[in-house]
């Protein structure tokens, strides 16, 4: 395992530690949000992605590169059709399962079998995904 | 608005966002979630779309940061969880369908949750703004006519 992959899969265990304890591994709670019964997960995110905003935006103001190389580049994507689509189908599949990559990973984690099927699902979408319209 | 209070929730996402930040400042790489299924992928099909250039070099790392995901909740659970294992009383089919839709969906946007949510909008991206944007409004208005439907859970 290489120095990266250490970083990886730590940072991986902080991830998923944190999704637990927001109660995100439990489609239960991301489906409580949907429904508008508890506004929790907005908090959560907002302040995943405030700590990140800073990791982003801040930091690399005081060291110019990462600390194990490589750049620093902020995460950019173009809005096309594709991303469109793709975050209605998501919306879909979000709403109608609870489940999202992250947090269908971590629920293993948490003892839940059943998202093993989730998870199988997951993988069978994101090949059709790339076989058909790739 | 906050049936479970907020310690939780405010705990749980910062704890998130110091995993995504200490992977960004040693390695410079955006801890995203949704690509690993494809970059997984790519270990079993010759077909090209999953034989790029960012699924083959990212795939081994991918790897990692899912068995971390994977294991990072679990320690959870055996430790501080008031719960301990805990399984979910959502149907299976929900899970099934559900599930095949995020992972088509989130590969076609390129993001999911913390792809578009976390990192996009942690980098000012307007494309992950407006994701995240559609895929809750989306991801609402499905939950509830499932609810109306009288599907539970």
């Amino acid at each position: 395992m290489n120095n990266r992959n250490i970083v990886l899969f730590v940072g991986g265990i902080v991830f998923g530690f944190g999704l637990a304890v927001g109660g995100m591994s439990k489609p239960e709670v991301v489906l409580s949000f949907l429904q508008l019964k508890d506004f929790g997960l907005i908090v959560l995110m907002g302040c995943a992605t405030g700590v990140t905003f800073v990791a982003i935006n801040v930091v690399p103001r005081f060291i110019e590169k990462p600390i194990l190389g490589g750049e620093f580049k902020p995460r950019t994507r173009i809005l096309n059709r594709n991303t469109v689509i793709g975050a209605v189908v998501f919306g879909v599949g979000w709403g109608f399962s609870g489940q999202c990559p992250g947090s269908a990973l971590s629920s293993l984690g948490i003892g839940n079998l059943p998202v093993l099927l989730g998870i199988a699902a997951m993988f069978l979408g994101a090949y059709v995904m790339g076989r058909f319209f790739g | 608005m906050f049936p479970l209070g907020v310690t939780s929730y405010l705990l749980g996402g910062i704890i998130i966002g110091l995993g995504v930040s200490f992977v960004y400042i040693l390695t410079g790489q955006h801890a995203t979630q949704s690509s690993f299924f494809s970059s997984t992928i790519s270990y079993f099909s010759k077909i090209p779309y999953f034989n790029r250039k960012t699924y083959l070099d990212s795939r081994e790392w991918r790897l990692y940061f899912a068995a971390g995901v994977i294991l990072g909740a679990l320690i959870y659970t055996v430790t501080i969880s008031p719960d301990g294992f805990w399984t979910t009383l959502v149907q299976w089919w929900r899970l099934l369908i559900g599930g095949f839709l995020v992972g088509f969906g989130t590969r076609l946007s390129s993001g999911c949750t913390s792809g578009h949510g976390i990192s996009g909008i942690a980098s000012m991206s307007t494309t992950s703004l407006f994701a995240v944007i559609t895929f809750i409004v989306v991801g609402a208005i499905t939950a509830n006519i499932i609810l109306l439907l009288g599907v539970t859970p």
